[in-house]
């Protein structure tokens, strides 16, 4: 079993050189794919999982439908699906088969929050816009979603924090990512990549984090501060915390 | 970017091949054997390291929210990024898969269990006091018992998180069933083999939960009884 010598210091030395700043795949490069893939799985795990989470909130339906998906997707283990994309897609090794799998991990929290959001109105407010004569998708659409919009931001930022996390497994499957200085670092061997190993480590993980602060504060901009008070009077009760970990 | 599904039935490659199964059970055992005993070490460290600190943090309320946030932050550093901070230190073993997958577990336990023990109601708590219950007898004979079907979601939970989680120990070369999977797309996307762990992998994930729920039934006959 080798170990690596000192990896912090090794680390720091090998973050501290520009090269490993500049080059072709290296850190600058390699986040770059990394926000984009994320963005663009974000992106289309939001194109359908809110208005289908929308509208079974809306019928008040398939809330079995959104629990079924939840944990089926908890089972289902990220590399499995990083890998099985690929063969499916004719496209092979571009970057829609690593989106499409991410966009998968991105549905449950999003699926779940918007559903969530909107069965959580008030029953009298539905009332009181039923009775002001509004229609089933004016309801929707002046009512039920501006309520929902603070789940629908948790629902956000717990979705891209997940494809931000699992974004560096997309390195598995030569996908690109701040994954690959990681594997990079494994394929030089822990002894000399060990530095190199943890700086990516690094990486990877304040990205996560910086992700889970900034949006966290997104998701404070966007309540209400009437329904800020109330929910965390509540112990602030999240839909979907039942996520599978990348 | 086209979607277009391959439809061409490749003759050479097929998803599933019992022929793959029958010459290669000996590899899949072994994966599957390695997948559920890290699993199951996972999950037990995991409880046993989780449920004296959701004790801790129910006893003295001020710890409770450290606790949680601790456990939340390591909750959210991606688990390729944690392996990767164990690797140098620990090595390419076992060992680092499992100090991964027991951080991973441990806030999906310590959040249900909490959860578990503020919902004891007050009144029960000072039924239990005014019939001369000590702190530890309290604990273990009214508040942990009516905190079963809390601990035992965590427990569900972490086991099937961990189940899928396994599979990333392939980067240091001890994955499970995970193992299979990227040897599979090493190996010219051999699909059988990706296929047949991927279901595994799943299979297990249920087994495993099921197998919990049973548990369950059985250490709180009274909810089943109370469901019926």
């Amino acid at each position: 079993m080798t170990v690596a010598e000192n990896p912090i210091g090794q680390a720091i030395t090998w973050i501290n050189d520009p090269l490993n700043w500049t080059n072709p795949g290296g850190m600058l490069d390699r986040l770059g794919e990394h926000l984009t893939i994320s963005a663009m799985a974000v992106a289309l795990g939001c194109l359908v999982a809110w208005p289908l989470g929308l509208w079974l909130g809306h019928l008040g339906r398939g809330g079995g439908l959104v629990v079924l998906i939840s944990n089926a997707t908890l089972a289902i283990p990220t590399l499995a699906l990083l890998t099985i994309l690929p063969v499916v897609f004719a496209s092979g090794f571009g970057r829609t088969p690593v989106v499409v799998a991410l966009a998968v991990f991105a549905v449950p929290p999003l699926l779940a929050n918007a559903y969530t959001g909107v069965r959580q109105v008030d029953p009298e407010a539905r009332d009181a816009a039923r009775g002001m004569g509004l229609s089933g998708g004016q309801l929707l659409r002046r009512v039920e979603l501006p309520l929902a919009v603070p789940y629908l931001a948790a629902g956000f930022r717990t979705a891209a924090v997940q494809v931000i996390a699992t974004a560096a497994l997309a390195s598995f499957v030569n996908g690109g990512g701040l994954g690959q200085i990681i594997r990079t670092g494994f394929g030089i061997g822990i002894a000399a990549g060990g530095g190199q190993i943890v700086a990516g480590g690094v990486l990877v993980a304040g990205l996560a984090l910086l992700a889970e602060v900034v949006l966290g504060g997104v998701e404070r901009l966007v309540t209400p501060k009437p329904l800020r008070r109330g929910r965390q009077r509540l112990g602030r009760p999240r839909a979907a915390d039942a996520t599978g970990r990348a | 970017m086209s979607f277009r599904l391959s439809y061409r039935a490749d003759p050479g490659n097929p998803w599933f091949s019992w022929q793959y199964v029958r010459d290669n059970s000996d590899t899949i055992l072994a994966a599957v054997r390695e997948h559920a005993s890290l699993t199951g070490r996972a999950v037990l460290f995991a409880v046993l390291i989780a449920l004296p600190l959701s004790v801790l943090a129910y006893w003295f309320r001020p710890l409770a929210g450290p606790i949680l946030a601790v456990s939340g932050v390591v909750y959210t550093i991606p688990s390729l990024a944690l392996f990767a901070f164990i690797a140098p230190y620990l090595g390419t073993g076992t060992t680092t898969v499992l100090v991964g997958l027991v951080l991973y577990a441990l806030l999906l336990i310590v959040r249900n269990v909490v959860a578990g023990l503020n919902q004891v109601p007050p009144e029960v708590g000072e039924a239990a006091e005014g019939m001369g219950y000590g702190r530890w007898g309290r604990l273990f004979r009214i508040d942990l018992p009516l905190a079963l079907p809390g601990i035992v979601t965590g427990v569900r939970l972490a086991t099937v998180s961990t189940v899928a989680l396994v599979t990333v120990g392939v980067l240091v070369g001890h994955g499970g069933l995970g193992q299979l999977i990227f040897a599979g797309f090493q190996n010219n996307l051999y699909k059988a083999e990706i296929m047949t762990a991927a279901l595994l992998c799943v299979a297990l994930a249920v087994v495993l939960d099921l197998l919990l729920i049973l548990v369950a039934r059985l250490v709180t006959p009274w909810s089943a009884r109370r469901a019926r």
